[in-house]
C-alpha cells in the first residue's frame, strides 16, 4: 500500500474521487484500488502470508471442533472447565476493550475533545474485543446455539453470568451503534449518523454503566470458586474490584498499543491530525493509564492485608504473583511515569505494551494457571486448543485491519466543499486519463517494474 | 433533549429496579435445607470398597461401560472423581497406615444452597423437596459455570459429545426413585450398610448419637452437617477428613454468600452511575459556555449533498 501511494494513488477519504464522481462501494471497499491491485497488495504483504497460514491450519480445525465435539479439540477436563478460549479469549479480551467506554466517556462526558482524534479507534478496539470475546465464547460453549437462552429462554438472575450475558449483549449493541456512526460516514448515510449522534449521551452513559458491571462481574464470577482460585488472587470483597480497576489501564494502553502499530505498519491510513496529535493522545491515555495502575496495585495490597494472606508471597505461587505484579503492573507504571515526564514516547509505549501483558497474564493466573491450585496436575492446552485460540485472534486481526483500512476511523471523512475545490487544482491532462480507467495514475505495470 | 433525557432516566430507573429486586431477592437471606429433605449418611468405617454401588450407579443411570470391570481393585492405585460416565467413584485412603485403608464414597453431596445452582444463568438446577439437586439438561447451554462453582468437584460434563453436550451427576436417583420414596440405587445395594438413606435431620441425630456411642471409631465430627451452609450427604470418618481428601478449608456459608456483595452493588451501579456522569456532563459543559463543542469538520450534519 505504501508503495502504491509513493505512486501516486489517491487514497480513499471521501465519498467523492479526485473527479468529483462519487464513489461507488466497490471502489470504497477495494480501498479505490482495481481488483487487480487491490490483490497485488495483498500477496506482497508478509503478514497476509503468516494469516493464510494459520487460517489453513486453523479453520479445518475449529470446523472440527464443532462436529467432533469439545474433548475432539480441548483438554475437556472436568477439573479444568475453563481453558484457553475463556481463560485468554473471554477474561483477557474484555479488559482490554474498556477503552470504548474510556474514551467515549472523556469525549463527550467530560468534554475532553483533545482525545478526540483516538477516540474512534478506542471505540472501535471496544467493540471488536468484546465481539470477538464473544466469539471465544462460542468456540467454548457446549451448546452455542443456546447462547440466547439467558436472555429469552430460561432465567437465572440469581447468577453473575447472568449479569455478564445481559451486559455484554446489551453494550455490544450500544458499541455498534457509537462506532455505526464512522459506518455511516464511509456509506454515505448521514441520517443515520445524525441520529445516533442525538442519542450520544445516552449511549455514552450506559455504557459506562454497562462497563463497571460486567468487568467486575468478570471477576465476581470468580467469588463462585473461593477455595479453587490463588488466595492471592482472590478477595471475596474486592474481586469485582480489581478486575474493574485492572480493564482500565488494560485499556487505555490497549489503545497505545494498536494505535502505535497502526501508525507504523498503517502509516497511510492516518490523516495529519492523527499523526500530529498521536503523541500528545498518547501522553494523556498514559497519564490516565498510571492512575489506574497506582489505584490498582493499591487496591491488590489492600486485598492481600484483608485477609492477611502475607504469608503467601513467601511460596512459589507468591514469586509467581510478585512476577505478574512488577512487570505487568509496577515496572510499567514507572516506565510510563518516566516517559511522560521526559516525553520520552519510545518508553510510555514500552510502559503500555507491558500493561497488556500484565492484564493479560493477571487474568489467565486467575482462571487458568493458579486455578485449581491445590489440585496436584496443572492442565496444560492441547495443541488443538492453542491452534484455534491462534485462528480467532488471527480472525480479529484481519477484521480490525479491514476495517480501519476503510472506515474513518484513523483519519477524517473529508467534506464535500472541499472536495469541489480539488479538481480544479488537477491538471486536465490527467484528470482525462483518470477517466478512460478508475486506476489513478500508476499502473499495474509501472508498479511491479519498479518494485 | 430535556424530556428525552427524562424519560431516558425513567427507562433506565425502571429496569434498575426490576433488576435490582430479582436479584436481592434471590441472593439475600441464608436458607437452611428443606425441612422434609432427604439425604443419606456414609459412614466410612464401614465401607468395605467393594465398589457396589457404583456398579449399582452405572446400572440405575445407565451409563456406559465402564473402561474396566467394577471389581478390578486397580482403580484404587489413583484419586477419581465423578464424571460423565461415573457418577460416583469409591477411592481408597490411608492406604499404608496398619489400620488398613480407608473408603470413601464420592458423589455430589447435594447441597442445601448449591452452588451450581445459583451460578447457573439459565436456572438448569432445582434443589427439590426431597433434597435432590437435578438438572434439566434442555435449557443448558454449556458453559460449565456449575462446575466452576462446585466445592465438591461433583459435576461432569460429557465433553465426547458434539450436538448435545450436557452436564451430568448424581440426582439422588430422583426420577427414578426418590421421587416416589425409595431409596438411591447405591444406598440399596451396600451389602455393609455403610450408606444409610433418611430424612437430612435424622440422620444428622444418628450420625451424632454414632460417635457419642463410639467416640474411639469416630472423629467428632459431621462433614456435610455445616460445610457451605450443609449438604443432604453426611460423612463419618475414622481418621481427620483432610486425611480422606475432603476440602476442610471451606467455609460454613453457602458459596452464594460470597457473591452477595457484588450481587447488592448491582442495582447501586445501576441507579447511581446514569445521574452521575450525566451530572458531571452538565457541570463539565457549563464550564466551557459552548466555546469548545465538537469539532465539526467531520460533521456530515452540515454537508447534506
Amino acid at each position: 500500500m505504501k508503495k502504491m501511494i509513493q505512486h501516486g494513488l489517491a487514497i480513499v477519504d471521501s465519498p467523492y474521487d479526485d473527479d468529483g464522481k462519487k464513489r461507488t462501494l466497490v471502489n470504497k471497499l477495494l480501498l479505490g484500488l482495481t481488483p487487480s491491485q487491490y490483490l497485488l497488495q495483498a500477496f506482497r504483504n508478509p503478514f497476509n502470508w503468516i494469516l493464510a497460514a494459520i487460517f489453513a491450519v486453523g479453520i479445518p480445525i475449529l470446523i472440527g471442533r464443532f462436529f467432533f465435539g469439545l474433548a475432539w479439540a480441548t483438554s475437556g477436563s472436568n477439573d479444568y472447565p475453563w481453558g484457553l478460549f475463556l481463560g485468554f479469549g473471554l477474561f483477557a479480551m474484555v479488559p482490554l476493550s474498556s477503552s470504548g467506554f474510556q474514551l467515549g466517556t472523556a469525549c463527550e462526558i467530560f468534554g475532553r475533545h483533545d482525545l478526540e482524534p483516538i477516540e474512534r479507534l478506542a471505540l472501535l478496539n471496544g467493540l471488536l474485543g468484546y465481539f470477538f470475546a464473544v466469539m471465544y465464547l462460542l468456540a467454548d460453549l457446549g451448546q452455542p446455539w443456546r447462547l440466547p437462552y439467558p436472555m429469552v429462554v430460561s432465567f437465572g438472575p440469581a447468577a453473575v453470568l447472568f449479569l455478564v450475558a445481559w451486559h455484554v449483549a446489551t453494550y455490544l449493541s450500544v458499541q455498534v451503534a457509537e462506532v455505526s456512526t464512522a459506518f455511516f460516514e464511509w456509506i454515505g448515510f448521514p441520517a443515520g449518523k445524525r441520529a445516533v449522534r442525538k442519542i450520544t449521551l445516552g449511549l455514552t452513559v450506559s455504557g459506562i454503566i454497562l462497563s463497571t458491571l460486567h468487568q467486575g462481574a468478570l471477576g465476581a464470577l470468580f467469588t463462585y470458586a473461593p477455595g479453587k482460585v490463588h488466595p492471592l488472587w482472590y478477595s471475596s470483597s474486592f474481586q469485582w474490584l480489581h478486575f474493574f480497576v485492572s480493564s482500565l489501564p488494560g485499556g487505555l494502553c490497549m489503545v497505545i498499543t494498536v494505535s502505535t502499530i497502526v501508525a507504523k505498519t498503517m502509516a497511510w491510513r492516518g490523516d495529519s491530525r492523527f499523526h500530529e496529535k498521536l503523541d500528545k493522545v498518547t501522553v494523556s491515555l498514559a497519564k490516565g493509564a498510571c492512575m489506574g495502575i497506582a489505584t490498582y496495585i493499591t487496591i491488590k495490597l489492600i486485598g492481600i492485608a484483608h485477609d492477611n494472606k502475607w504469608a503467601y508471597l513467601d511460596t512459589g505461587w507468591g514469586q509467581w504473583f510478585m512476577f505478574e505484579i512488577i512487570v505487568g503492573f509496577m515496572l510499567p507504571l514507572t516506565l510510563m511515569t518516566y516517559g511522560v515526564h521526559t516525553r520520552k514516547m519510545a518508553i510510555v509505549r514500552m510502559g503500555a505494551f507491558m500493561t497488556v501483558f500484565g492484564v493479560v497474564l493477571n487474568r489467565v493466573n486467575t482462571a487458568m494457571i493458579t486455578f485449581n491450585w491445590k489440585l496436584p496436575h496443572r492442565e496444560i492446552p492441547p495443541w488443538r486448543e492453542v491452534i484455534i485460540s491462534l485462528t480467532i485472534f488471527a480472525t480479529y486481526i484481519v477484521v480490525y485491519r479491514f476495517i480501519l483500512y476503510r472506515l474513518p476511523i484513523l483519519y477524517k471523512w473529508r467534506r464535500q466543499e472541499q472536495e469541489e475545490t480539488v479538481p480544479e487544482a488537477v491538471p486536465a491532462a490527467a484528470l482525462g486519463r483518470r477517466e478512460a480507467s478508475s486506476v489513478p495514475v500508476a499502473s499495474y505495470s509501472s508498479m511491479t517494474k519498479l518494485d | 433533549m430535556k424530556r428525552r433525557n427524562f424519560l431516558k432516566a425513567c427507562l433506565i430507573g425502571g429496569t434498575t429496579i426490576a433488576l435490582g429486586k430479582t436479584n436481592k431477592g434471590w441472593a439475600s437471606g441464608s436458607f437452611e435445607g428443606y425441612p422434609e429433605a432427604m439425604g443419606v449418611l456414609v459412614d466410612t468405617t464401614r465401607c468395605i470398597g467393594c465398589r457396589s454401588c457404583e456398579a449399582a450407579c452405572n446400572k440405575e443411570q445407565k451409563l456406559p461401560e465402564p473402561d474396566t470391570s467394577f471389581d478390578d481393585p486397580s482403580v484404587f492405585q489413583h484419586d477419581r472423581r465423578p464424571t460423565a460416565k461415573a457418577y460416583t467413584v469409591v477411592n481408597s485412603y490411608q492406604k499404608g497406615q496398619p489400620s488398613g485403608p480407608v473408603y470413601r464414597k464420592v458423589q455430589c453431596n447435594h447441597c442445601n444452597e448449591p452452588a451450581c445452582l445459583t451460578s447457573c444463568f439459565v436456572n438448569a438446577y432445582t434443589k427439590t423437596q426431597e433434597g435432590a439437586v437435578i438438572y434439566n439438561s434442555k435449557v443448558c447451554v454449556g458453559c460449565r459455570n456449575c462446575m466452576i462453582a462446585c466445592p465438591f468437584n461433583a459435576p461432569g460434563y460429557d465433553y465426547d459429545s458434539a450436538t448435545n453436550p450436557v452436564v451430568k451427576k448424581c440426582i439422588l436417583c430422583y426420577d427414578t426413585r426418590l421421587k416416589y420414596g425409595k431409596p438411591p440405587a447405591c444406598v440399596e445395594i451396600c451389602p455393609q450398610e455403610a450408606l444409610t438413606f433418611g430424612h437430612r435431620a435424622d440422620l444428622l441425630k444418628l450420625a451424632h448419637e454414632r460417635i457419642r456411642a463410639t467416640p474411639d471409631r469416630y472423629v467428632d465430627h459431621v462433614y456435610g452437617e455445616k460445610e457451605v451452609g450443609g449438604t443432604s450427604w453426611l460423612y463419618l470418618a475414622p481418621v481427620g477428613f483432610d486425611k480422606l481428601g475432603f476440602d476442610t478449608t471451606l467455609s460454613n456459608d453457602p458459596i452464594i454468600s460470597n457473591v452477595k456483595d457484588f450481587l447488592g452493588m448491582v442495582p447501586m451501579v445501576l441507579s447511581i452511575w446514569p445521574a452521575l456522569f450525566s451530572g458531571i456532563h452538565l457541570l463539565c459543559k457549563n464550564q466551557e459556555h459552548g466555546e469548545h463543542g465538537h469539532d465539526t469538520d467531520s460533521n456530515q450534519e452540515d454537508t447534506k449533498p
